[in-house]
């Protein structure tokens, strides 16, 4: 090991760090080495990396036009020019597959950016303050969480037109409940404890002691939650997408990509199912890494 | 400084607290014992503004006490909690535990500050930047004494402040307690079980049980045995008993 | 002459760090018989991993390394998990500091002492819900009915030790190790808690090993103490001699608490002496 990597390793790992930012970063750092003692969470974190380069990245990776039609060669099998064979229209399946992740994985962080800080905000507010407005923030939050998230999502997009924007609409709007909720009981416990009275003793205001203090220690759980969640929030899209209700054709979205092509899949399987694998391993590594992110941050700091 | 007359206050809806009076002088500290149970605590809290569900006349330097209490309040009077551990808050290190209240009245200046209270308290500047699971239990406690003293208060709350700590720890937080108290002229409110810690560190002893405080006496009186109420006398012959050669 | 219960030659337990292994207990040996034993010592000074690793109840990643030691003659070190099951509550017994955490928060109290008595003796559910009503009513509980139905949390910090106590003590054993079982209650409990064991163990003619960090206190109710000072053994007395301890560490224990009877202006502080660590 370099000497200069070496030094970076003690600095963060000194017990008497000297700023505020050496302290944080050690911190971080040895919930980075736990977490990459984990196998199967790193895996998880090297696919998704892999996932949101790739499609990043599309453009100069993709070999073709993913809209780029050649009926000549329409269903052809994988080859060297096709790593994943063409469609029903002739177009590469392996850059749709890219110009498609980044639909899907677009749709889910932007689902995500929406939906946890409201969820949070709302769930820390209801739990610290107790009483009407408890009470009025969990009835409004129970309604959306009552509606299955699927059919929610159908009637809304079917209401407005059918794309991607209403289809993130969609799913935010049933997606944000549970964040509320956990939120909402963390805050309660912390709220009875002795650093929150010590805080309520500097005169701080509620919105200083919520946002400042409590947040802070409702993260972990949410980000957890929120890995876990990305992993149903591809599957809904997918479906969404499946029905038609998502991105509109020629949009190479993973969940349309299965829904044109189903009827090839006995003869022509790659064509549908290849884009199926592709939600498949999204999924799971999301669930790998919200798992791996779970066991480092949550008994730790419990 | 500290004025309580006829305190009733209402805990978890039971009657936590039964007609309670007493004064402290400025500079000078106040015991209340008693068993778990007996309302100590509660009365302590009901002071600091963290119960609202009172009824009585509770007074601060003269100043009559609402139910809420104003910031300036937090500025003069501070508490400083039983368990090291859960009064500090996990995730901030020592260094933003202790700037807090600096952030939310206002105060500049907060490097010097923070150096002269990690002095003041016998704290090394190497534990700055640690966070309290990386403290030992008379560390944290120290910490939260420290934090206490942030805004330069005149009264400070002591709930049980070294029930949780080792007797040599306890020691050395009692000493530093006084010290502190005889530097800035701070006046105490004590709160705990054992009675040779309070008589150790206040002249005056409220002692109180099911929620009503049965008697008052000074620490002298009380070393001497001259106590009026069977309740006393027991607390004072267990601690006697059991204490070391 | 008593029989020899607990026999511990040279142990040292050390766990694995980043730097190597540290020791928590060094080359600590002690025996005790039908008596009442102390073992005192500020945090982290290896009290509680010696009392528990009679009955090899250690973390997993310990590292334990001894001459001997053998309760009742059977070497524990070597015993199989079967054999130490045989001891672990039946024979021993193991009371900790805080009953909140020790109890089974969703079963009633007296459902838990039946149930720790019918793990040890056969018989039926019945006789083992008569044994804990006898159990709760020897633990000085004076109405054993409503206590053996009621949930952990509805008992006081006191109430739910005799609780602990009457399950540790209905599989009759010969030894019970408390580690630091008052430590979260106030005096006047702490006291009836104490004497409750005192008189018990002389009952049942068992042994005690109680673990505390309050030296004046442990040797009220102890017959013997033994004072420990990061990991090892600094000095070990009979409780009736602890005004004669000779330990600077004893000794700074001793000093360092606020008494009624004699009032010091401050407070002597522990000095630490880098020597005690030799």
């Amino acid at each position: 090991m370099s000497s200069a990597a070496v030094s970076l390793r003690d600095w963060l790992l000194t017990d008497t760090p000297a700023s505020q930012s050496q302290a944080a970063w050690g911190r971080r750092y040895r919930l980075w080495r736990d977490f990459r003692a984990n196998p199967l969470a790193m895996g998880g974190l090297i696919v998704v990396t892999i996932l949101v380069l790739a499609a990043g990245a599309a453009p100069l990776l993709a070999r073709a036009d993913p809209s780029a039609q050649d009926l000549a060669n329409r269903l052809a099998a994988p080859s060297a020019a096709h790593w994943f064979g063409t469609d029903e229209l002739g177009r590469d399946v392996f850059s749709r597959l890219l110009y498609g992740g980044r639909i899907t994985l677009g749709m889910v962080i932007a689902v995500v950016l929406m939906v946890a800080p409201v969820g949070l905000a709302i769930g820390c507010v209801a739990g610290y303050a107790g009483g009407v407005l408890d009470r009025v923030l969990m009835r409004v939050t129970d309604v959306f969480l009552a509606f299955p998230r699927l059919i929610l999502a159908l009637a809304f997009v079917a209401a407005i037109k059918p794309g991607v924007s209403s289809a993130i609409f969609a799913i935010a709007l049933t997606a944000w409940p549970p964040y509320a909720r956990l939120a909402r009981a963390e805050t309660m416990t912390i709220r009875g404890t002795d650093f929150i009275a010590a805080t309520r003793l500097t005169g701080a205001s509620a919105t200083r002691i919520v946002f400042l203090h409590i947040t802070p220690l409702c993260l972990p759980s949410l980000v957890v939650r929120v890995t876990l969640d990305m992993s149903s929030i591809i599957l809904t899209a997918a479906s969404l997408g499946f029905l038609g209700m998502g991105a509109q054709p020629p949009s190479p979205e993973w969940g349309a990509m299965i829904a044109t092509a189903r009827r090839f899949i006995l003869e022509q399987w790659w064509v549908p199912t290849i884009p199926g694998i592709a939600i498949f391993v999204a999924s799971l590594a999301f669930n790998l890494l919200g798992d791996g992110l779970r066991d480092v941050l949550d008994p730790k700091q419990r | 400084m500290i004025e309580v007359t006829g305190l009733h206050v209402r805990f978890e809806g039971v009657h936590a607290v039964n007609d309670v009076s007493f004064a402290v002088p400025r500079g000078s500290s106040f015991g209340i014992v008693g068993e778990s149970g007996s309302g100590k605590s509660t009365v302590l809290r009901a002071f600091s503004g963290l119960n609202p569900d009172w009824t009585g006349t509770m007074r601060l330097a003269g100043m009559t006490l609402g139910r809420q209490r104003e910031k300036q309040f937090f500025r003069r009077v501070q508490m400083v909690f039983q368990d090291p551990y859960g009064s500090l808050h996990p995730r901030q290190t020592v260094d933003r535990a202790l700037s807090e209240p600096l952030l939310v009245h206002g105060i500049g200046d907060i490097e010097a500050r923070i150096l002269r209270a990690l002095a003041e308290v016998a704290l090394p500047p190497s534990v700055r930047f640690r966070y309290p699971h990386e403290l030992s239990g008379g560390q944290r406690q120290r910490v939260a004494i420290a934090r206490a003293l942030m805004a330069e208060p005149e009264v400070l709350l002591l709930d049980e402040p070294t029930s949780a700590l080792d007797v040599s720890v306890q020691a050395e937080v009692l000493n530093l307690l006084a010290d502190l108290q005889q530097r800035r002229g701070l006046t105490y409110l004590m709160v705990s079980h054992n009675l040779a810690v309070v008589a150790h560190l206040c002249p005056m002893i409220g002692v109180m049980l099911g929620g009503e405080m049965v008697e008052q006496l000074s620490a002298d009186d009380l070393r001497n045995n001259r106590i009026a109420h069977p309740h006393t006398a027991a607390l004072r012959a267990l601690s006697t008993e059991l204490e070391g050669p | 002459m008593s029989a020899v219960l607990v026999d511990i030659a040279n142990l040292s337990i050390a766990f694995p760090t980043r730097q190597g292994l540290s020791l928590a207990v060094r080359e600590v040996s002690l025996t005790l018989g039908v008596e009442k034993l102390g073992i005192v010592g500020e945090s982290g000074s290896g009290k509680s991993l010696t009392a528990r690793s009679i009955l090899r109840l250690l973390p997993p990643n310990a590292v334990v390394t001894a001459e001997r030691i053998s309760f009742d003659g059977i070497d524990v070190m070597r015993a199989g998990e079967t054999e130490l099951r045989a001891i672990r509550g039946r024979r021993a017994g193991l009371i900790l500091q805080d009953p909140k955490f020790s109890l089974n928060p969703v079963m009633t109290a007296g459902d838990q002492i039946a149930e720790a008595w019918r793990a040890h003796r056969k018989g039926t559910w019945r006789q083992a819900r008569q044994a804990a009503l006898d159990l709760l009513a020897q633990v000085q509980i004076r109405d054993p009915g409503r206590v053996a139905g009621s949930y952990p949390h509805e008992l006081s910090g006191g109430m739910g030790q005799r609780v602990m106590i009457a399950m540790m003590l209905a599989p009759d054993p010969e030894l019970l190790i408390a580690d630091e079982p008052t430590s979260a209650l106030d005096a006047t409990v702490q006291a009836e808690i104490l004497r409750l064991l005192e008189d018990l163990v002389s009952r049942r003619g068992m042994g005690l090993i109680l673990i505390s960090h309050d030296l004046p206190l442990v040797s009220h109710f102890c017959d013997r103490v033994v004072v420990m000072y990061a990991g090892r053994i600094v000095e070990e007395l009979r409780a009736s001699d602890l005004a004669s301890a000779q330990h600077p560490y004893t000794r700074g224990l001793l000093d360092c608490m606020p008494t009624l009877t004699k009032p010091k202006p401050r407070l002597p502080v522990m000095v630490r002496d880098p020597a005690w660590l030799a």
